[in-house]
């Protein structure tokens, strides 16, 4: 029995979901293959193709640095934004032998900073997870509060996955600095998204990710500060300034470059229009589908990103819905399947059990036009209009 | 939208995947759903060094996204665990803590695959479900009914789990092996390359790893933070003379003859339990049989609610060999009264009675 693929009715596929993962671009695949094919060598190597290597590894680590505003130095390239997560966690907490060691933190961090955290509290660690207000905000105020003298690093995200709310990261990078304690950012959707300035920000380390603006999955990078000490996650050879053994994937950095090079001189112009389109998005949303509400709306959000729950709708139900009708939507992050608990974002912006299960988390990018959006209202609304009443009425919205 | 879709429930098993390749093959737009409804790593204690044959482990979940993958379908794993826990694990509590002998599948689907389930596909478009069960359902056009009939397999026929059906979810639902025996799936399933096709069937409740209820139900209280209630009492016969002790009344079924530790002349069954005074009543073979039975929460499914006595096939449990009797539906209290032609052996509160004619369910309800 031969069985083809079903195409369903679906031909026309729309992807909505940059904030899980982007294609790569032409201009990154370019540079990528040829990097690919290039006869370089290995970059600690002496000979004339390891000198190769080197020189296209760090052109790649200029262009990354350009992007965020540091010393190309400053830029260790890594696997993506869980190691460099956990690397600037465990890095900088392993630098430091005190008996008590604290970190401060935030309750919408991604997995990467959150169970990175749980880790170092097994080992002895004290961290505060600083709340967040209706809109997803920490407030600088509590930041303040709760360092303590033995507190060793503030690690608060740039720009939150699910709901796009923006930080003040440049107050608390203030704070933390008065301090005297080190500061991480998490700017995995941030960087190449909105403006980022690491040095003027007074910023100590900062994460990101290669496969958010457009590179391929595996390349990251971690901006160190030039003088800060950070204990490796991996132990061999001496690259990457001794926090990053093991022999550099050059080509997975020429792409990173090229996509910080497309990402710092479009970045103006793409916003504006990704945030036009957005909000083209919303205000059909919010016009047709009953009991929508957007989630995090009155913080400064990054302009891709919209987060909306639909009163008695599963978000789930949604995403499946729509992928039906050929749009990639997701319900917040891309978790693992069944792993359905409701968003830890949300739950901590202080949604209730079903609101937070209603939410829809649509992430525009480079390929998204405005008919793709016009379409997409459409198809929210129809799904939404017959999935509305589902929800499993007879379970107490109230409990936990 | 897909004219025609259909969304098959995948559990991972040979059943459910041999359902999503037959509709496949036959060129029905199908996608499979697989509901997640409970969460393997609560209570890690229960969860015994081999963990197969269990709905909801990782390896069902993979093993049904890996058929899907072979058979070019969509695949989608639905959380339904709230409403699982809700309307199956907890009615399972309470009814073992009330001395009963609960069958939380037929629980499963009522309020799960032929509600939820058969509800949100309809949400997404897909206008009826197909499920793995060995049941055949036909409409009726001289009484415009749906009817639900015995798979041709005898031996794997799963109407009895399938009493609550009403009119409306037959309508849209799919039982494609109905017509089919097991060796004949398996060898469907081989045929299609299937990748589960040898894999065994699950015999135990999907959320008791291990089968121990007593063990599960312990852990889950444990959980919610309160303990499972004093359990050990007397074995008393039925004119209420104490025979000796039992650690805990739970698990005793009605017709267990095994663990009772009572030396008597003649083999003792359990006949009953009182949760109240935690007595195990025991009796003597004879003592097991009854004549009659009240059911509650009857559902009609064949016919409608008969206003004369209806000559059936009585099936009290799901190995059961369907005994003739007279049924009574009690007008206006979904009640029915069931007078056996035979005293029947271990009639249990808490199993389904359901009623044949023949082949034909015509409707069943709850042993009171």
């Amino acid at each position: 029995m031969v069985v083809g693929i079903q195409a369903l009715g679906a031909t026309n596929r729309c992807y909505f979901d940059h904030n899980a993962t982007t294609p790569v671009s032409a201009e990154v695949l370019g540079a990528y293959l040829s990097a690919l094919r290039s006869p370089a060598g290995n970059p600690s190597s002496i000979h004339a193709w390891g000198q190769t290597a080197r020189r296209i590894l760090d052109e790649a680590r200029a262009r990354v640095a350009d992007l965020v505003g540091c010393l190309p130095e400053e830029i260790v390239f890594l696997s993506g934004g869980t190691e460099a997560d956990n690397l600037a966690l465990s890095g900088v907490v392993g630098a430091h032998s005190a008996e008590r060691r604290h970190v401060v933190t935030s309750t919408v961090e991604h997995p990467g900073v959150l169970k990175t955290c749980a880790h170092l509290e097994t080992q002895g660690v004290e961290v505060t997870y600083l709340p967040v207000d209706g809109m997803g905000l920490v407030d600088p105020d509590e930041l303040r509060r709760n360092i303590r003298p033995h507190t060793v690093l503030v690690s608060i995200m740039h720009a939150n996955n699910e709901t796009g709310v923006i930080q003040p990261v440049e107050e608390f990078a203030r704070i933390a600095r008065q301090a005297g304690v080190p500061f991480h950012s998490d700017g995995v959707q941030a960087a190449g998204k909105i403006p980022v300035d690491v040095t003027a920000s007074e910023f100590d380390l900062y994460s990101l990710s290669g496969h958010k603006f457009y590179a391929p999955k595996g390349i990251g990078a971690l901006f160190v500060r030039r003088d800060l000490g950070v204990q490796p996650l991996l132990f061999g050879g001496r690259q990457e300034r001794g926090m990053r053994a093991g022999t550099e994937n050059v080509a997975g950095a020429v792409a990173l470059g090229e996509a910080a090079r497309w990402a710092k001189v479009n970045m103006a112009a793409e916003a504006a229009r990704l945030e036009t389109l957005r909000d083209r998005l919303e205000q059909g949303i919010l016009e047709r589908v009953q009991g929508s509400f957007v989630n995090g709306k009155g913080a400064r959000r990054l302009p891709n990103t919209t987060n909306i729950r639909i009163a008695g709708v599963e978000g789930e139900a949604v995403v499946i819905a729509l992928d039906l009708k050929g749009f990639a939507v997701s319900t917040g992050a891309a978790c693992s399947s069944g792993a359905m608990q409701p968003s830890h974002v949300l739950t901590a912006m202080g949604l209730k059990r079903a609101e937070g299960r209603s939410a829809v988390r649509i992430s525009l990018g480079r390929s998204n036009t405005v008919e793709q959006v016009d379409a997409l209202i459409e198809a929210v609304a129809a799904s939404a209009a017959r999935l509305q009443g589902l929800a499993p009425s007879d379970i107490d919205e109230d409990d936990d | 939208m897909t004219e025609g879709l259909v969304a098959v429930a995948m559990s991972g098993g040979v059943d459910s995947s041999t359902v999503a390749a037959l509709l496949a093959s036959r060129g029905v737009p199908v996608i499979g759903l697989t509901m997640q409804l409970w969460d393997q790593r609560r209570m890690p204690e229960l969860t015994p060094a081999k963990p197969s044959g269990r709905c909801c482990s990782l390896t069902d979940v993979h093993d049904a996204r890996a058929v899907a993958q072979a058979l070019g379908i969509r695949h989608y794993v639905v959380n339904f665990e709230e409403r699982f826990e809700h309307q199956v694990v907890q009615p399972f509590v309470q009814e073992y803590l009330e001395g009963k002998t609960p069958i939380p599948c037929t629980f499963c689907n009522i309020y799960l695959k032929f509600d939820l389930l058969l509800e949100l596909s309809a949400g997404l478009g897909a206008d009826r479900i197909a499920t793995g069960h060995y049941a055949r359902l036909s409409h009726d056009a001289d009484s415009g009914r749906w009817q639900l009939r015995r798979g041709v397999d005898t031996g794997k026929d799963q109407t009895y789990f399938l009493f609550g059906l009403t009119q409306e979810q037959m309508e849209r639902t799919l039982f494609p092996l109905g017509e089919y025996t097991k060796e004949q799936v398996r060898e469907i399933a081989r045929l299609a390359n299937v990748p589960v096709a040898a894999k065994s069937d699950s015999q135990e409740i999907c959320f008791v790893p291990g089968g121990d209820h007593e063990e599960f139900i312990r852990a889950y209280l444990k959980e919610q933070g309160r303990a499972l209630p004093p359990g050990g009492g007397e074995i008393v016969d039925s004119t209420g003379k104490r025979l000796g002790r039992h650690n805990s009344y739970y698990g005793f079924t009605v017709g267990q003859r095994k663990g009772l530790g009572v030396a008597a002349p003649e083999p003792l069954y359990v006949i009953g339990t009182n949760p109240e005074t935690r007595q195990v009543i025991v009796g003597t073979e004879r003592e097991l049989f009854r004549k009659e039975m009240s059911v509650g929460e009857v559902n009609w499914l064949s016919i409608p609610e008969p206003d004369h006595p209806v000559r059936a096939s009585v099936r009290i449990r799901h190995q059961h060999t369907p005994a003739a009797a007279n049924v009574l539906a009690v007008k206006g209290e979904r009640r029915a009264q069931v007078v056996f032609d035979e005293p029947q052996k271990a009639i249990a509160p808490g199993q389904a009675a359901v009623f044949y004619d023949g082949e034909l369910v015509l409707g069943g309800g709850w042993i009171e």
